[in-house]
């Protein structure tokens, strides 16, 4: 896109759009979910879901032509200014998170239908939506608010929103409601982490809004309150992101949740929270000061490398697809987590990108799974034997999703695991390299025993018949999201101009600095 | 549309795109014709180039570099040349196959290795060497037996892993350098010039990486293995060109070649199998002449992958055609053929001696090149030694494929005379042969460097006619004596007897303590991983100590104690 079409664009925009997109994109899907739930059937339900998460793509990329044009959007709620009132502040850290939760709401909305129809109780299929629109409500407005608090009450409205979402699974498999359990009472004890860190924050600067709380900082130097308030805030963030040793909650939760659910939470849950993370390490406390060096150097880059070397391992052992793929995310947090803790601008760079990249691949690889658990119950890797000829389009998608997962070029997760292994380069961290080709080593692996299964064996025979003999249409509505991030995964190795100019704008905004 | 047959088209996209076109088109014929234009409008396009440069770069942003698809300098011009005219020939030999996977998949990957010729930089360069990788496969694969998949998977590894160290090699050098361009390399280059180096020694079929050669070609279909002989090594040999001339280990590495699989090629009896050994030995050749890196040297490699692609098409041709009337390449099973297939068995023989290196055929005066460019510069043993393995060229390829098929005890096999598209294919590939032996002039024009080496001297003909002669007579006094009695045994094996008895018994001793020290090694290794992986296994597998469900109170506990691990490194910092 070049500027001067940019800047027709937004002259076409009417005014008052451009003046409260930022508001929009969270009121819209915050007042619609009510308005999901009085619809009662599950079709009728979808298709408001469809058209809301459309709306809030749309109210997305208005956004994202604005902070192309202006750099970054303020947005102060009834006029109030900045210190007092509640603001929305958005710039190119949180337009990176906003596209991919907007993104992936809608493909995951189109790709829900068959989904719900058949792993929801219908009673239940329009309450589900209402949650969806509410968890993405809860995302989107954690990633926009400039407002410390704003940030904890929008966690819990995604946080609330999920357990219920994850908690719908238990019509399949019982376990979903041990899992969604299990995800509450530690979401609860991370978002309350999280707000007693806020407010010991609040107590030390007075203020709520985040750049204010950055300048107080400024002033008032650094003491045991802020330093308490730190440790709270990411630890609290540390749960919700599925940090190293804090992630148990989540391969159970990716496992049982309904297939959709799964999707759509691998691609951006532990995404907003990771950005919550880098946002309040480096942009809210001041990423120079001496705490933050020692939680990063000391606490977070060991269980970052922890992360990617053992739940590979963990992933590598599992049978379960899903729950494979689930500790393969929580590897996957590791680089990124490892991109932050380099604390470099072009490590941080690079962990978003990664992030960025994750999303689609992440997002593609459960889309392709709940697929064949739709077509064919697949639930375990043996499973998968034969599918590569059944079902060759889901199949192919599903390897270059794979493929981006190792980081095998000219798919998108080569381009991040590049920049990652230059940034640590840059810093010398050689063993952060050695980490990384390692995990990537045995991503491989498990990557390729799905691969293999997919397309080396023959589908099983089911009384003397082979599998093709009871071929089930795959829905075109849940290959198409698929197809499309397949797509991209492939695109944005060719250009990744857009993920990767976003996410050097941000930390270079982070960090100051020169160029990453 | 005089700009467009103006602009410089790269003829690989041609065989590429030929390539797809025949995956596409569901009619045989049409699949054919496809099959046979595409060389020659490639080859239009070829002659069409009258100027050196790279054309086309594409800039890709991601990683920073400049794409060149198409380079055509002195180097690649040739190779272009001699891909297309093998194109043409495997188009032709083809001819009577209806298999629209193997036709397509041969044409992709004939037009894979040809991009990867006139690429310019090292991405390009790695995307087409992996690609002649996953098209080739299927050469192998179409066999259709247990054993076939089995090399082909094999085959598949080796070459996948070559393109991998490539990749790597590529990677580490832009981190030196700054640049992807495929210029020469060198060992100065540290880890990345390694790197690269046993990359394209796994496709040129380096001793100790060879193995996937004689494994996997002799158990391609009868089309297959002619295409496989001319594309992959043949590609091998430009990167080597390209990137290492003059890297003086290629010189020993080269003499190994040449001479090893003299000794194993007359002792195997697949006749397919030899001809494989004897594709490592020419290679050897020509990593000689790289070696040197003198212009003579890189000359004489160009010139002799030219011959050579002719005239072991040629020789892989003829044997295709007696697999494909018979059912066999055994030379045991064989002989006598001449009776049956006369026009065969003649341009057997051309190919048989253009290898050999006869006065008037190809190698004669590409092999020449080499051998001076080795004298030139005064290594005296290694001349020595290529003279020896010229003299095993004889033995194995020269003698052995044409005697043991067409001549030897009659089998008593009566069979009809090849199909006329193979005869064809044959016959313009010994008139080529035969062509560049005698205007040899026409040949050295198109060589990288100016070439004003002069091969018909009186002193070379007798020289090399001494040679022959010589061989010949050891041969034919071996077969008087009686010391290998071919018409009672089974297998067949000749000459080699001498040492075949006693160096199989060492060899088979070296091999039983080698495999020996391997499975205590391996079962040391195995003791060692079990206990490692026990470990992993009881913390890492489903049902592992980390894996299990955690009740949520324990991790609350869990997430209290990181919690203060976390206050305790706030605090102390500084």
């Amino acid at each position: 896109m070049s500027a001067l079409l940019i800047a027709d664009f937004l002259a076409w925009m009417p005014a008052w759009l451009l003046m409260q997109t930022a508001a929009l994109l969270v009121v819209t899907p915050l007042l619609s979910g009510p308005i999901a739930l009085i619809l009662s059937r599950g079709r009728l339900a979808w298709i408001w879901a469809v058209v809301i998460s459309l709306a809030t793509f749309a109210l997305t990329l208005i956004l994202y032509a604005q902070v192309l044009e202006h750099g970054s959007v303020q947005y102060a709620f009834g006029d109030w200014a900045p210190p007092l009132g509640i603001t929305y502040n958005i710039d190119a850290l949180n337009m990176l998170i906003l596209l991919i939760v907007a993104g992936m709401g809608v493909l995951s909305v189109f790709y829900g239908l068959p989904s719900v129809l058949k792993e929801i109780a219908p009673r239940d299929q329009a309450p589900f939506f209402a949650a969806f629109l509410l968890c993405l409500t809860g995302l989107l407005g954690v990633t926009i608010t400039g407002d410390a608090f704003n940030v904890f009450v929008f966690l819990e409205i995604s946080s609330i929103s999920t357990y219920i979402l994850i908690a719908m699974g238990g019509k399949q498999d019982r376990r979903a409601l041990t899992a969604s359990f299990s995800y509450l009472v530690l979401g609860t004890i991370g978002a309350t982490f999280f707000v007693i860190g806020i407010g010991l924050l609040y107590m030390a600067t007075g203020t709520l809004n985040m750049a204010d709380i950055t300048a107080q900082l400024h002033l008032r130097g650094d003491d045991r309150v802020v330093r308490a308030a730190f440790a709270f805030i990411v630890i609290g963030l540390g749960l919700k992101t599925a940090m190293f040793p804090l992630h148990t909650w989540l391969p159970n939760a990716y496992a049982y949740s309904p297939t959709v659910v799964g999707a759509f939470l691998a691609s951006t849950a532990t995404k907003v929270a990771f950005y919550a993370m880098v946002r309040f390490t480096l942009g809210v406390f001041l990423p120079d000061s001496p705490f933050n060096h020692a939680f990063l150097g000391f606490v977070l880059t060991p269980m970052a490398v922890a992360a990617m070397i053992i739940c590979s391992v963990q992933a590598l052992y599992q049978t379960d697809l899903r729950k494979l793929l689930a500790y393969s995310s929580v590897a996957q947090l590791g680089y990124m987590l490892l991109g932050l803790s380099i604390g470099t601008a072009a490590g941080v760079s690079a962990g978003l990108l990664h992030l960025f990249n994750h999303a689609l691949l992440k997002g593609g690889l459960f889309m392709g799974l709940g697929i064949f658990a739709l077509t064919y119950g697949v639930r375990q890797v043996q499973d998968l034997r034969g599918l590569g000829k059944t079902m060759p389009v889901t199949a192919a998608a599903f390897t270059v999703c794979g493929l981006s997962l190792i980081g095998a070029p000219f798919f998108a997760g080569f381009v991040s695991k590049y920049y990652l292994i230059t940034a640590a380069l840059e810093h010398g961290w050689w063993w952060a390299v050695i980490a990384i080709l390692a995990s990537s080593v045995l991503a491989i692996f498990y990557v390729g025993r799905m691969l293999e299964a997919m397309y080396l064996h023959p589908a099983p025979k089911t009384k003397g018949r082979s599998k093709k003999a009871r071929t089930t249409k795959a829905p075109v509505l849940a290959i198409a999201p698929l197809v499309v991030l397949a797509v991209a995964n492939i695109w944005f190795f060719f250009d990744a101009s857009l993920p990767k100019g976003l996410a050097d704008a941000a930390a270079m905004a982070l960090l100051g600095g020169g160029a990453p | 549309m005089t700009e467009f047959f103006a602009a410089p088209v790269n003829p690989a996209w041609i065989i590429l795109a030929a390539g797809l076109l025949i995956a596409a088109l569901p009619w045989h014929s049409a699949r054919k014709a496809v099959m046979l234009l595409s060389p020659v409008v490639a080859l239009f396009f070829w002659l069409k180039m009258n100027a050196f440069g790279t054309f086309a770069p594409i800039d890709i942003d991601t990683i920073g570099a400049g794409i060149q698809t198409f380079r055509f300098d002195g180097l690649s011009r040739i190779w272009g040349l001699i891909f297309i005219i093998a194109a043409f020939l495997n188009a032709l030999y083809a001819l009577h196959d209806r298999d629209r996977l193997q036709d397509a998949m041969s044409v992709l990957y004939g037009g894979a290795a040809m991009a990867a010729v006139f690429a310019g930089d090292l991405i390009t360069l790695f995307v087409f060497w992996e690609m002649t990788a996953f098209t080739s496969v299927f050469l192998i694969w179409r066999t259709g037996t247990a054993a076939a998949r089995n090399a082909g998977i094999r085959y598949l590894l080796m070459h996948i892993g070559s393109g991998v160290l490539l990749l790597a090699g590529a990677v580490l050098l832009h981190a030196q350098t700054g640049s992807w361009a495929f210029e020469h390399i060198g060992l100065e280059a540290g880890l990345a010039g390694w790197l690269i180096l046993i990359g394209f020694g796994i496709k040129a079929a380096f001793p100790l990486l060879h193995s996937w050669l004689q494994d996997a070609y002799p158990k391609a279909t009868i089309t297959g293995a002619v295409v496989l002989s001319a594309f992959t090594t043949k590609m091998a040999i430009y990167a080597l060109a390209r990137g290492y001339a003059g890297t003086e280990i290629l010189i020993y590495v080269g003499v190994i070649m040449a001479l090893f699989p003299v000794f194993f090629a007359v002792i195997e009896n697949d006749l397919r199998r030899v001809l494989s050994f004897s594709i490592n030995n020419q290679l050897g050749f020509m990593v000689v002449g790289i070696g040197i890196g003198t212009s003579l040297g890189i000359n004489g490699a160009a010139a002799h992958a030219f011959a050579d692609v002719l005239f072991k098409g040629l020789l892989f041709m003829s044997m295709g055609a007696v697999l494909y009337r018979t059912g066999t390449t055994k030379a045991s099973e064989l002989g006598g053929l001449f009776r049956s297939m006369p026009i065969t068995a003649f341009f057997c023989l051309i190919g048989a001696g253009s290898i050999s290196a006869f006065p008037f055929l190809s190698a004669f005066v590409t092999k020449a090149l080499i051998l001076a460019a080795v004298a030139d510069e005064g290594h005296w043993i290694i001349w020595l030694a290529l003279v020896f393995a010229s003299a095993g060229v004889l033995e194995h390829a020269g003698i052995k494929i044409p005697y043991f098929s067409f001549f030897a005890h009659d089998s008593g096999r009566r069979v009809k005379e090849a199909p006329w598209n193979m005869l064809v294919a044959m016959g313009i590939a010994a008139f080529l042969s035969i062509f560049i032996g005698v205007n040899h002039r026409w040949l050295y024009a198109l060589l990288p460097y100016a070439n004003d080496y002069e091969p018909y001297t009186l002193g070379h003909i007798v020289g090399q006619m001494q040679l022959l002669l010589a061989a010949i007579f050891a041969f034919a006094l071996l077969m008087r004596l009686g010391w290998y009695p071919s018409e009672k045994r089974m297998t067949i094996l000749d000459v080699d007897w001498f040492w075949r008895k006693p160096g199989k018994a060492l060899g088979q001793w070296v091999y039983a303590i080698i495999a020996r020290l391997w499975a205590h090694a391996l079962r040391g290794l195995d003791k060692a991983l079990s206990g490692v992986s026990a470990i992993l296994a009881t913390f890492l597998s489903p049902d592992g100590a980390f894996s299990r469900s955690f009740p949520a109170g324990a991790v609350a506990g869990w997430a209290a104690a990181f919690l203060t691990l976390a206050l305790l490194a706030v605090y102390m910092a500084g």
